[in-house]
């Protein structure tokens, strides 16, 4: 081969880069091990995190159990080391399963159409925001506070750039839903979207429809977020939402400490043409037999460059792929009993703990803890090999007395009779 | 094969003067490069337009294209059947696929454009 | 003669929506170990939703035979060959997949008490410290899901450094060899877009460069080795005109694999770039994702990067939230950290000496390929080439076929086409990037491959223009696609 190249060694390939640019010396990395070594590197590492411990968090990532068939879908090289599907001939198998997944988050979200993924639910909110931008033609976003946290910082950031003003209104301290009369001031005519999440960051099922009127009423355009997947086996999907964009983890991806997740974008047959991201579609071969091609792709940024509706490059398909096993596993029965457990599971709980707000929740509910921090409640929890809740105070400081729960269908009864017990006792403490 | 009547700009739009309105479309050359044509985004009626300026894109599958306004004024009317048959705009650019009629705010426009004899020498030598 | 592929049966299998019925199941749940809720009275009757209509109804094998015939329609890197330029579609290495599910990895939540999660802590800190030594730079932030993101990223730092001196500026030059993403991120980011055109011999054109370099110009976008797989001879030069006015070089590290060991982008001036995970670091493309594009950084673009850092404390890794120049979040928690784990792994696997083996076989092959094939195909520039190399299909184009058809009828010969019509500079481009993945048998099979079909178009043109021939599905109808679009299943 070196022959065939012209060269005597490898290293003449090159020479003709300037001598000024070359590094003259090793990396600074030490030398490659075997594969032994590197499993056992990273056991290492799993040691050192916790391990067998009961968990009490949810805030935007679930525990739910994954059926062992999304691994072995996904373990298939033909999924795992394929790429992104644009010679549709050989690429039929993932684009089939990315127009069922596109399918079934319309059936889920009772939208008309999805997208085949966004990088995950955080950056799926600027990306709906700057939709209703381009959709309505007006600058400036609503956002509620009850939206979680994380996202809304990834909105401000994008929004910075944009020159897109957004504004935050809260909601009201005994349901724990949007403030719609906070909603209906702030409201205005230059306003293109407004954003809210339910179930919101506290769990509780908030006010959607009231929301899209005032929204509506405005002329803005009203996007709904999602982070519990699960609730929507349960929940009315949000029927008056322009643009529903949410987050997959909870459908089989595992929490991998924060990532990588899968968001979606859904909406309305008439902004079809303002979404991001990649769009399967269905179509016939030369032959007249049914087949599937990546389709709109005038919106992308690899024709359409800085006009582009988004710079997104990726969708996040073997994760994708991973929601839609979940889907498939638990089908139309499977999710809304799936939800129902889950319901079970937190009202169970909540039962014990009385939750802060009286809205109605899904799996989450804040807590209030009298006479001790979060953090001392938490410490007494880990003593049980549990871990607590969120402490809300990081994102909220009215708020710094109470704490995030969530409980699914993985939560033992032991494990919640055991932090039952343990507020029970905290809470006579103070009485005492 | 380029209707004499017609004036046609550099970037292979033609426009078609009566009075002090006007009809505007795209070449055969433009629906010829651009191939099977997929989607025409145009303004509403009432927008103003100038002369140069994108009034809104072609989009094949795999490209778009600016359409840019070889007249100053206000669109008064746009082809409505190009939602439903873009391919429309392949088969009949001169004639029924036109893209809008707009009020002329300037009539003197038109003068700095091709007439057809010197557009079919423009893209032949293009070619 | 193709001597890669031959004909085959393929299993036939309809959408699951057209596999179900009422009642069949591939899951069981367990009993309720609570007390059991009624779903009107926690949620209110109306919020409960009616059934989930046209949801699958499967039984497990059918679900499992469902997605296996699925993935037999697939081409894959598992399968063969993808010479797609600026891909890098390397192996897969499938310890990737088995360390990513370790279950103290997999299961840990973002919010779990530092004190518990030193673990992943100390793989981002690894990860980072490694890719600054391969890149050369001070900081890397690993927060950005994807290349794309990670540009995003990349260009804002640039912004809040040049606002907090004073003013944040108004372009971006971005040669016209550009990737998409590069203009599509710098208008997202609020800047206006100048194209900077290459020189004749395909690389960054100097004078040009200087000419255009304002006050007004923030930074240029690179990629290097640019999209024709050429080094950028005059990087430093670049980065010069553009330091003494005050203007920052951000690089696009997709074409990483070209240098990797070679030569390090901090130390050519670069003061913030990107990498692709996915691409240079072996994890995988999954169908179109996920990905990771962590961003390394010079030191003066440090107090901006993404909130929140790692720092040390004591003897623990703890999380910085006190970043008062941050440019705040661009992802929720803290990056894709299962795909950290898989590039992880990798650096693991090759080691400082590796690593650079892979970048010299990755080269060597991409030369390997140039000099087989330009006999055949038309070379638009003819500077050494690293990675990659781009051939145009000018030869080809006069007996009246182009390099899609060329591209298709690759299929035929059992391969995945190579990038077609990318860059934009150059006229019917077919960009090859072979990766350091495949070996001899591989590249000569690809060759012979492509040098029959040149002869081909040659001989039989209209066999190359109506291919494939031999795919399950053939040529699909991208235009009723696009002018009808059916972007679900109705039913």
């Amino acid at each position: 081969m070196l022959e065939a190249c012209g060269v005597s060694s490898p290293e003449e390939l090159f020479a003709h880069l300037p001598e000024a640019v070359r590094l003259k010396r090793p990396l600074d990395l030490a030398p490659g091990i075997s594969e032994y070594e590197i499993v056992q590197y990273f056991r290492d590492r799993a040691a050192e995190n916790a391990n067998g411990y009961a968990s009490l968090l949810g805030a935007g990532v679930y525990h739910h159990y994954r059926p062992v068939l999304v691994d072995t879908v996904v373990a298939r090289g033909e999924f795992l080391t394929s790429y992104t599907p644009y010679q549709a001939e050989i690429a039929q198998g993932t684009l089939t399963t990315i127009f069922e997944f596109q399918t079934m988050i319309c059936q889920l979200t009772g939208m008309d159409v999805a997208n085949a993924s966004m990088y995950d639910g955080s950056t799926a909110v600027p990306e709906a925001a700057m939709m209703a931008v381009r959709a309505t033609g007006k600058g400036r976003v609503l956002i509620a506070n009850s939206v979680h946290p994380e996202y809304r910082e990834v909105l401000r950031t994008y929004a910075k750039n944009q020159g897109m003003p957004v504004e935050e209104f809260g909601y009201v301290p005994e349901a724990g839903t949007i403030d719609l009369e906070e909603l209906d001031k702030k409201m205005d005519d230059l306003t293109a979207a407004v954003i809210v999440q339910s179930p919101n960051f506290f769990g509780i099922v908030d006010q959607v429809k009231a929301a899209a009127e005032i929204a509506h009423k405005r002329g803005a355009l009203l996007v709904v977020i999602f982070t519990e997947a699960v609730s929507l086996g349960i929940l009315e999907p949000p029927a008056d939402a322009d643009i529903v964009a949410g987050e997959l983890q909870s459908f089989a991806i595992s929490p991998c400490y924060g990532g990588p997740f899968a968001g979606i974008i859904a909406t309305k047959e008439k902004f079809i043409r303002q979404m991001p991201g990649r769009l399967v579609g269905q179509t016939t071969d030369s032959r007249g037999n049914r087949a599937f091609c990546l389709t709109l792709s005038t919106r992308e940024q690899h024709i359409r460059r800085e006009k582009a509706t988004s710079n997104i490059c990726t969708n996040q398909a073997l994760i994708a792929l991973m929601a839609t096993v979940f889907m498939t596993v638990y089908g139309k029965q499977g999710l809304r009993e799936l939800a129902v457990q889950n319901l079970a599971k937190a009202h169970y709980l909540a039962g014990k703990l009385k939750p802060r707000f009286c809205g109605k929740f899904f799996n989450e509910f804040v807590v209030k803890l009298d006479g001790q921090s979060p953090d001392d409640f938490n410490r007494a929890l880990l003593k049980k090999k549990i871990i607590g809740g969120l402490p809300l105070g990081r994102f909220y400081p009215e708020l710094a007395d109470s704490m995030l729960v969530c409980a699914t269908e993985m939560s033992r009864r032991a494990d919640l009779d055991a932090v039952a017990e343990i507020f029970a006792r905290s809470t006579v403490e103070v009485m005492a | 094969m380029y209707p004499e009547n017609f004036r046609y700009t550099k970037e292979h739009e033609w426009v078609l003067a009566e009075g002090d309105s006007a009809t505007v479309g795209i070449t055969d050359h433009a629906q010829e490069e651009l191939g099977d044509i997929v989607y025409v985004d145009l303004p509403k009626v009432g927008s103003r337009v100038e002369q140069g300026k994108s009034l809104g894109s072609v989009e094949s599958v795999k490209a778009v294209s600016d359409i840019y306004s070889p007249v100053s004024g206000e669109v008064t009317e746009v082809n409505s059947t190009l939602a439903d048959s873009p391919e429309k705009l392949n088969e009949d650019p001169h004639g029924a696929a036109w893209l809008v009629k707009i009020r002329l705010s300037a009539t003197g426009e038109l003068q700095n454009l091709m007439t057809a004899s010197d557009y079919q020498t423009y893209v032949g030598a293009e070619k | 003669m193709i001597t890669k592929v031959r004909s085959h049966i393929s299993p036939n299998e309809s959408l699951l929506f057209e596999r179900s019925s009422p009642g069949k199941m591939a899951y069981q749940l367990p009993d309720l170990d609570v007390p059991p809720v009624d779903a009107a009275e926690a949620l209110g009757a109306d919020n409960v939703r009616g059934e989930i209509e046209g949801f699958p109804e499967v039984s497990e094998v059918e679900a499992i035979r469902h997605f296996t015939r699925l993935s037999t329609w697939n081409y894959a890197i598992d399968y063969g060959m993808y010479p797609l330029g600026s891909c890098t579609m390397k192996y897969n290495p499938r310890i990737n997949e088995l360390v990513a599910r370790t279950e103290g990895l997999a299961w840990a939540h973002p919010y779990q008490p530092e004190a518990l999660s030193q673990g992943c802590m100390e793989v981002m800190a690894r990860v980072e410290a490694a890719l600054a030594e391969i890149t050369g730079m001070d900081a890397v932030t690993l927060q950005p899901a994807a290349g794309a993101h990670g540009e995003l990223t990349g260009i804002l730092l640039v912004r809040a450094l040049l606002q907090q001196r004073g003013n944040p500026r108004k372009k971006i030059l971005i040669p016209d060899s550009a990737h998409g993403t590069n203009p599509a991120t710098a208008a997202i980011a609020g800047y206006a877009i100048e194209n900077i055109p290459s020189s004749e011999t395909g690389v960054l054109d100097v004078s040009a460069l200087e000419r255009i370099v304002t006050g007004d110009v923030a930074a240029l976008m690179v990629t290097n080795p640019n999209t024709l797989g050429v080094f950028e001879e005059n990087i430093i030069h670049a980065a010069e005109i553009l330091h003494a006015k005050g203007a920052m070089l951000y690089m696009d590290g997709a074409n990483m694999n070209a240098l990797v060991g070679i030569a390090r982008p901090g130390d050519f001036g670069v003061d913030v770039m990107h990498l692709n995970l996915h691409k240079t670091f072996s994890t995988p493309h999954g169908g179109g994702g996920p990905g990771a594009g962590p961003v390394a950084v010079k030191k003066v673009l440090e107090p901006f990067l993404p909130t929140p850092r790692l720092k040390r404390s004591g003897k623990r890794w703890a999380y910085d939230y006190k970043r008062k120049h941050s440019i705040g979040r661009v992802k929720a928690f803290y990056g894709n950290f299962g795909v950290l784990v898989r590039a992880l792994a990798y650096i693991l696997a090759h080691g400082g000496p590796g690593l650079r083996n892979a970048t010299v076989d990755a080269v060597l092959n991409a030369v390997y390929i140039r000099k087989q094939l330009e006999p055949y195909f038309d070379l638009p520039y003819s500077q050494p080439n690293m990675h990659e190399v781009v051939f145009s299909d000018d030869r080809q184009a006069k007996l009246g076929v182009r390099t899609g058809e060329i591209a298709k009828r690759l299929i035929d010969y059992g391969f995945h086409p190579y990038t077609v019509s990318f860059p934009l500079i150059v006229h019917g481009a077919l960009m090859i990037e072979p990766t350091e993945t495949e070996g001899k048998m591989e590249l000569d099979q690809f060759i012979d491959s492509m040098i029959s079909i040149a002869r081909e178009v040659e001989s039989d043109p209209q066999l190359v223009k109506n291919a494939p021939h031999g795919t399950r599905t053939s040529k699909v109808d991208e235009v009723t696609a696009a002018r009808k679009p059916v972007l679900r299943w109705k039913g």
